[in-house]
This record gives C-alpha cells, structure tokens and sequence, in this order.
C-alpha cells in the first residue's frame, strides 16, 4: 500500500507543515497542544520509516523511491528525491533522533515551546531534505535552509554566550557553502542539467578537478568539521540548548562527511587522489591534536563537541584511504572495509555523542545555575545511579569499547589502514588512548567520589520520559555494536557501487568490476 | 502624423493615469475634509485600472511597437516593468494611509503627487527618444521631492529634501549634457537610430557622452559613486515616502537603463560592462560595509539597497554574454523591491503616535511582543541576505549563473563573498528581535496592528516565502520582458 505514496516528500515536508501548525495555533497557553503535535509528527515520521526500510531494494545500487519533477524550468532545476542506502541509514537516523530531541524537550523546555517544537520540526525536515535531494540545487536549498532553524534554536534558547554563537555558526557555514554554490553552477555549466547524477564521471582536468574539489572541500570540511575550519563547534555547541547539541552532534556534523561521498569523491576522483595525502595529515590532526585539547577542556559540552570533532576524523579517514588502499593493494576490499566504517562511525557518533549531550543537558537543567562545569558536580552516581549507569554506557561507546557502537567503525577504519599505511594507522590507533583519557576522566570526575555539593545532593534521578529516551539510544548503541549487519547489508552495494564511481581511470583498471552486484 | 487610434491604445496606461490625476485632482478639492478618504480610494482604483489595463496589453506587444513618431514604444519589457510599477505603487500607498492621518500630512496631496510620479515612471519605461526619457525623469523626480518635503515638522525630512533635489537637479544636468553629445554625435535622439549610428562611431566623444548618460541613470538607482543621497534621504523621509522611492522608481531606472545601455548603446558595449563592473563591485562593497556601523535601521536598509543594486547591475553587465543576464538582474530588482518594500513597512507599522521606532534597539525582543510581525520581518531579512528557501536565493542564483556562463567567475565568488558580510548586519536585526527579551519600558505594550496593515505585510512576507519555494512562474515573467 506504500509503493504509490511520495514517502519522502511526506517524510520532508510532514514535519514543515506541522511547524507550521504549531506556529499558527500554538502559544504559551496551551503548551501541550505543541508538545503533542510535535510528538505525535515525528512518532509518525519515524513509523514511516518502515516501509521505507521494507520497501528498499538492497540488491540496487541506484537510487530508489524516486520523485521526479521539474521545478523551476529556467534553472532547469529539478525537484528530484531519491535514496540510495547511504542515505536510507541517515534518513531513519535523522528521523529517529528527531524523535529523541522533540521528546526530550517536552520536558527539559519552559519557554516559548512552540516555536521551539516548530523549529526543530522544519530542521529534521531540511536534514532529511539534504539526505534525499539528488538535484545539486535542491540540496543546496536544503543544505542551507537547515541553517535558519539551528541559528534561531542556538540564539534563543541557548545560554549566556549565545548571541556571538549563533552568528559564528551562521557566517562559519555559510562562508563554506557559497564556494560550493559556484562550484554547483560550474558543473551545471558543463552538463547542461543541475541532477548530480550527471556531474559523475565528467572529463574535467585535474586543474579544474583541484578548484572544484577546493570548493567543496571549504563547505564540507567546516560541517565535519576539520581541523583548522573547526572553531564554531565548540561554542555552538556549548551555548546551543539540549536539543540543538544533540542534532549538531548526531546529524548536522555527518551532513559534511556525507557531501564528501556524495560530492567530491565521484565528482572529483582525480583531484580526491591527489589530496588524498592532505585529507588524511588533516583528520590526523583532528583525532590527536584536537583529542589532546579535549582532555584539558573544563566544560562538559565543550569537552563532548571537541571529543566530537576527533571522531569524525575517522569518518573523514575512512573515506580518504581508500585511494591510498587501492593503490598499494589493487582491489576494493580494504577499501571497501574503510569507506564502510567511515559510514558506521558516522551512525555511532550519533548515538553516544548525542546521548552524552542530552545527559549533559539533563545534569545541568538540575543544577541550579544550569553549570556546565565539571568542578561543579561530583558523586552524581549517588543521587542519580539509574542515569549514572546509562551514561557510562554512552561514555564507553564513546571510549571505543568493544560491544558498542564506537568500536566497529574506528576498528574498521583502523584495520584497513594498517594495511597500507602503517604509520597512519599507529597514530590513529592513539585515539584509544586519548578518548578513554578524556572521557573516562570526566566521568570519574563527574559521577563518581564523594556529593559535591548541596546542589548535586538535590538531584532526582532521570523520570520515565528520559528514561524511555535512553532506554531508545542504548539499544542503539547495542545495535550497532553487536549486530550491525542490517546496516552492513543496506550499505553493501550502495558503497560498492560509490567505490567504482570515485576511482580514477588510473586506478580503476585495477578492479574488478561486478564485485559486489553478486 | 495623421489620426490613428492605435496611436492612443499603446499609450493607454498613461492617458488613464494622466486623466484620472486631473479629475482626481478637481474632485478632491471640492470635497470635505471627512470624505477625503474618498480620494485615497480613486487613486487605489486609478492604480489597479492602469494594472489591468497594461495586463489587457500582456502578449500583444511581443515584438517592439513603436508609436508617436518613435517617442513611444510598447514592448514586454515595458509592459512588465510598468505591471510591476503600478503593484508596488499600490502597496506603498495602502502602507503609508494610517502612518499618514497619525501624522497629518496632507493626505490628499501625498496620494496625488504620488500618482504623478508614478505616470513619470510610466512615461519613462515607455520612452524611444531621450527627450520623452527626460521628460518622464522630471515627471517622476519632482513629485518625489516633494514628497520627501512634505513632512515639514521633521528637520531631517527637509534636509533630505534639498539634498534629493540638489543633487537630483545636478544629475538630470549630467544625463542632459550627456544626450546633448549623442545628439552631436549622432543627430538623433530615437533609441534605435542613435544606437546604429554608434555602431560606427566608437571614439572618445561618444565614451565621454556614455559616462555622462550614464551618471544620471546611476544617480538614480542609488548606485556608488551617485550613492550620497540615498542614506540621507531613506532615514529622512517619512518611512511610507522612503518605500515608495526604494520601490516603484527603482524598476522603472531599471527598465530605461536597460533600455538605453543595451539598445542605444550596444557599440559601446565594451566600456560600460566595464564601468558596470566597476559600479557594481563598489556598491556591493560600500553598501555591506557601511551598513554594518548604522544604528538606525533606515540607514541601514538604504546602505543595503546600495549593495542590491551594486548586484542587479551585475546581471546587467553579465548580459551581453549570457542569455540569463537581463533576465536575471530582471527577477533581480523586482523580488529586491517586493523585499524592501515589506521591510520598510513593517517600520511604517512599528511607529506610533509620531514617533519613529526606526533604531534598531527598538526592534529588541519583537518576537515577545508581536511574533507574527517579528516572523515575517525575519522572512524578508533572510531573503535580503539570499539565505534558501526564500525568494533573494533564487534572484542570487539567476545572477551567479549569469556571471559563470559570461566567463566571470571572480565575480561571481566576489559577489557571494559581499553577501556573506550582508549575512552579518541582516541577522543582527533578526537577533535583537529573537534573542533578546524587550526593553522594561516597552515590554508589556503588544504592538497592535489594525488587520488591513496584517494582511497586507503578511501577503508582503509570505510572498518572498512563497515565491522562494516555486519561482518558475516569477521568474519566467522576467524572462519574457527581455527576451
């Protein structure tokens, strides 16, 4: 019964007239009428998930679901939507995260609710806009249509600082965006059309290639983002209520590395090889230099937001070895193993970071002055033990602890550097040791040891509602830490096929084609 | 010229306009000061008359008609521009009525003079010869002077008013002096003549009568190094005087500058797309960086519109070797205008009882006070900026690709680079009016907004939404004006 329905515009533009609808009829009156709708949307959002995972081919490696139409006729723009299983697995993981966020503000949120609700309705629309959108402009909309609710969310709902956040992260992105604009309408130039399918596998020289793969770089790079187009994040992240931390962490920061697979890997392989050794010195520098900064950081959230930016380092690793890979070792499995755990890492970040910042959240609603600073609290595990549990749970996901979601992707992205790059793959390694250090030293600091204080004395421990929601990530974590195979499964043949695609003719007469259609 | 009623067809729109001015005129002045309200209302219906009349002629001038010995002429272009003259007229009359009577500025007179500039523009936009450019220049210049004077209590209003027309009256000498070397150069003063006859007459005489052409039309869009008025007067006028100069006049400069550079001057094309660019990366420069020192949020808007010209004079330039070009600067300066218009309104809205609220601290928490207001003054501020899904994205785009397919690229990324310092001054409005909670004094006073002024803002704001989410009809009405 599901074929015939537009899926994903419903998915996209369900939550937006929703907003809407909150807007229009909510006030502070009748808050829960906002809280109900909220909730009740992104229930169904997520439901609607289903047919969409069951109703997924994962034998095909083109795009599915597919909605085509024209749009705007002069710009021979076209509003065209498609997924293939990259963009299955962050769709339900946008999806289900906005779950999390909107049920989570229910309570954590006193002050003009309805526009909060409505804010991030629109934002999980634009985010699952940009995972579907396959015409450049389309997503380009959508990519930067996103930016207005997170500004609104982090300016006015954030904490003292958050004017001078919000403007940072405003001007940091869209400074990156608008070189990939001209990039866009160069390519749209070339080929006539503005659907990124046809951008792939364009004879463009290496120059050109380079200027183009620079352009993206800049926009992508500051989502990820990468060392040294890094600075927003931590004070977005620290000023930006709950709910907004938890969407930069789990969902805006993989819209980056997802534009590098998108983008510039099939867009530009030639210049991709090139730079490959670039890439790799810079997510190098964000897994150990910005590790480093973590552990001295003071700041509960800054310390999650710069732990945040190493990690992603190893999506952005993972997708940039595999030139080297292939090079050294010509076949596509190592490689493979790589770009797979590039993709793995991005879902498990979403889970134990995003836990980890809505716990923080939730630490500092309590605390009377909403600190955010360790030496604040101490011997939370007295007053809290249930919350206490949960979020050692999330800290050893993101530790890397075998079992949960944080192992498979670093150790993926590890095991296939080692094959070639032997040094690369050491120094990668140490982020083992960093992430324990920071993480496991904030919680020691946090939960365990004597109360602190009378402050901390007076907490209550997480009520059902919070409950429900870690109860919801931890499966996650569990998920993808022991049983990731459905996932593996969805990717297959997608990241298979994406691998093909992003080789350089130089390279590619050393694969075998059909590899991964068996 | 013998009698021909065709003639008179063509020039429908203005006849009506000229005529309905008159009888409005006599009818006012015998009416009561209570019925005065009877006068507002025949503009508004001279004004949506003309609209239908000039719709009546949409497609039956495809190709150029050219009428009174070749004074006049009919073409899309004008039969667009002018649709678009007579709407945003229209909506910066509805929007001045309440600020108007609060104030007790003779009504009556502001409607009138307004209705003669707007047969200026009229004129203008149909002009073939420069003398009927002149004319029409006049005819919309000095009603707008007048009008920026009318608010005699204000002490700014008055010395914006001398500075609009001393520099007005120096640049329509410039514009004379220029079309007095064409005529010298050429011994005609028809668009199309002077236009072949320059084809063959490349020297310096004819440059030097470009630049002085140029400067007048320059002067008139408020473009840098002719920009010095145009702080003064948008923060002196009365706010609903301020929207309509930024509105009506700035399609009708559009549409004769076109018309001038591209079918006057097309010899000369390699020295004003140069002058063109070098306008036009100093608009954009000048106008982002002084708006983000202004307090006053007149100020800062007109600095703004500098900057948006500077852009709409990029697609200009671009289009002698892009088929978007025109096209683009086209959808450019309409969805600009529709823009500032509605950002100038909800000014005109926000002030009470005669005071100006035009400071930017005065827009502090306006979310806590009014948030539909707040609401749709962020939707234009976002389109001013070019941020998607609002309508100032799509008109960015149309330039860009423009400016990629003339082979100008570095413009391109200097354009989007003055844009991204636009971002900053445009969402500081939006953060005072989010972030921050009102001022004590003001923080329990709701504003209130009769329900015509609602609708209106409201169809204003939900416009650059709307037509940022499906712009193909939009845009393709722009193209049609100058294909």
């Amino acid at each position: 019964m599901f074929e015939q329905l537009p899926l994903l515009t419903i998915l996209i533009w369900f939550p937006v007239v929703g907003a809407f609808l909150i807007l229009c009829t909510g006030n502070e009156k009748n808050a829960n009428w906002a809280r109900g709708i909220a909730v009740f949307i992104t229930v169904s959002n997520l439901l609607l998930c289903i047919p969409l995972y069951l109703g997924f081919d994962t034998g095909r490696y083109d795009m599915q679901f597919l909605e085509n139409h024209l749009w705007v006729s002069a710009y021979q723009t076209r509003y065209a939507l498609g997924i293939d299983g990259i963009s299955l697995v962050m769709v339900i993981l946008t999806n289900f995260t906005g779950l999390l966020v909107i049920v989570a503000a229910c309570q954590s949120i006193k002050v003009r609710i309805s526009q909060y609700m409505a804010a991030f309705l629109v934002m999980q629309g634009m985010i699952v806009g940009v995972f579907c959108a396959m015409d450049a402009i389309l997503f380009y909309v959508f990519w930067e249509g996103m930016l207005i609710p997170m500004y609104l969310s982090i300016g006015m709902w954030g904490s003292a600082n958050r004017s001078y956040a919000s403007i940072k992260f405003f001007l940091f992105t869209f400074l990156g965006s608008i070189l990939m604009l001209v990039a866009l309408i160069f390519l749209y130039n070339q080929t006539g059309t503005f659907m990124i399918q046809n951008f792939y596998g364009l004879p463009l020289g290496v120059h050109t290639q380079t200027w183009l793969f620079l352009a993206f770089l800049l926009a992508f790079a500051v989502k990820v983002p990468m060392w040294p187009v890094h600075t927003w994040l931590p004070d977005a992240h620290t000023e930006a209520p709950a709910g907004g931390s938890v969407v930069l962490a789990a969902l805006m920061l993989k819209l980056g590395v997802y534009g590098f697979l998108r983008f510039s890997m099939p867009i530009t392989p030639l210049a991709c090889e090139k730079l490959a050794f670039v890439m790799i010195v810079l997510s190098l520098i964000a897994i150990v230099y910005i590790g480093l900064i973590a552990i001295v950081q003071s700041d509960m959230k800054k310390l999650i937001a710069y732990s945040s930016i190493a990690h992603m380092g190893f999506a952005t690793l993972g997708c940039f070895m595999v030139y080297d890979i292939v090079a050294d070792q010509h076949g596509l499995q190592n490689a493979y193993m790589s770009l797979e755990g590039a993709v793995i890492q991005m879902v498990a970040h979403a889970f134990g970071s995003g836990a980890m910042f809505l716990g923080v959240g939730l630490m500092a609603d309590r605390y009377y002055n909403h600190s955010r600073l360790i030496r604040d609290y101490g011997g939370v595990a007295h007053t809290m033990p249930v919350f206490a549990a949960f979020f050692m749970l999330f800290a050893m996901s993101n530790v890397g602890l075998p079992g949960t979601a944080g192992f498979v992707g670093e150790f993926m992205v590890i095991m296939s550097a080692f094959q070639t790059h032997f040094w690369v793959a050491m120094i990668a390694s140490l982020t083992l040791l960093l992430s324990a250090s920071y993480t496991l030293w904030m919680v020691k600091r946090i939960f365990f040891g004597p109360i602190a204080n009378a402050h901390v004395a007076a907490f209550h421990d997480i009520t059902w509602i919070e409950k429900l929601n870690y109860i919801l990530l931890a499966a996650g974590v569990f998920f993808v830490g022991l049983y990731p195979q459905p996932i593996i499964d969805v990717l297959r043949v997608t990241i298979g096929h994406l691998l093909l695609q992003s080789m350089p003719p130089d390279l590619a007469f050393h694969v075998p084609t059909n590899v991964f259609y068996a | 010229m013998s009698f021909d009623l065709s003639q008179f067809t063509a020039a429908l729109p203005e006849i009506f306009i000229l005529s309905m001015a008159c009888i409005i005129l006599m009818i006012d002045a015998f009416l009561s000061v209570r019925f005065r309200t009877v006068t507002f209302l025949l503009v508004l219906a001279t004004l949506a008359s003309a609209f239908i009349l000039t719709l009546c002629q949409f497609g039956a001038y495809s190709t150029l008609a050219m009428r009174f010995g070749g004074h006049y002429v009919v073409d899309d272009l004008a039969v667009i521009s002018k649709l678009f003259v007579y709407m945003f007229a229209f909506f910066a009359f509805v929007y001045a009525r309440e600020y108007i009577e609060a104030r007790k500025i003779p009504a009556s007179e502001y409607y009138l003079l307004g209705l003669f500039s707007v047969l200026g523009m009229s004129i203008m936009i149909s002009a073939y010869s420069f003398l009927t450019i002149y004319l029409g220049l006049e005819l919309l210049s000095l009603p707008l002077y007048a009008m920026v004077a009318m608010n005699r209590k204000s002490s700014h209003a008055t010395e914006a008013a001398m500075k609009y027309f001393v520099l007005g009256a120096l640049a329509s000498g410039m514009l004379l002096y220029g079309i007095s070397i064409l005529y010298g150069v050429t011994g005609n003063i028809q668009l199309n003549t002077v236009g072949e006859v320059l084809k063959s007459h490349q020297e310096f005489v004819s440059v030097a009568a470009l630049i002085f052409v140029m400067a007048g039309l320059i002067f008139k869009f408020g473009a840098v190094p002719f920009h010095m008025w145009v702080p003064d007067v948008y923060q002196g006028a009365a706010t609903p005087t301020t929207l309509f100069i930024a509105s009506a006049p700035k399609v009708a400069a559009f549409a004769i500058t076109l018309r001038i550079l591209v079918q006057a001057m097309p010899g000369l094309e390699t020295y004003w797309v140069q002058m063109l660019i070098v306008i036009s990366v100093l608009s954009m420069l000048t106008g982002n960086l002084l708006a983000i020192a202004q307090t006053n949020i007149k100020r800062m808007l007109a600095y703004s519109s500098i900057a948006h010209i500077g852009y709409t004079l990029l697609g200009i330039l671009a289009g002698p070797n892009s088929s978007l070009g025109y096209s683009a600067a086209m959808f450019y300066i309409a969805t600009y205008v529709l823009v500032a218009a509605g950002a100038f309104a909800i000014i005109t809205i926000m002030s009470r009882d005669g005071v100006e609220l035009d400071k930017l601290d005065d827009y502090r928490g306006l979310n806590a006070r009014n948030p539909w207001l707040a609401f749709m003054m962020m939707l234009l501020l976002f389109s001013m900026a070019g941020v998607p899904p609002m309508v100032g994205f799509f008109a960015k785009l149309g330039l860009l690709e423009a400016l990629v397919e003339a082979k100008l690229v570095w413009l391109a990324v200097l354009a989007l680079i003055f844009a991204l310092i636009g971002v900053y001054y445009y969402l500081r409005v939006v953060m005072l009016m989010y972030f921050e909670e009102p001022v004590e004094a003001v923080a329990n006073t709701p504003i209130v907004v009769s329900s015509s002024m609602m609708a209106a803002i409201s169809l204003n704001g939900v416009a650059a939404l709307l037509l940022g989410l499906l712009p193909s009809f939009f845009i393709d009405i722009c193209r049609i004006s100058v294909s």
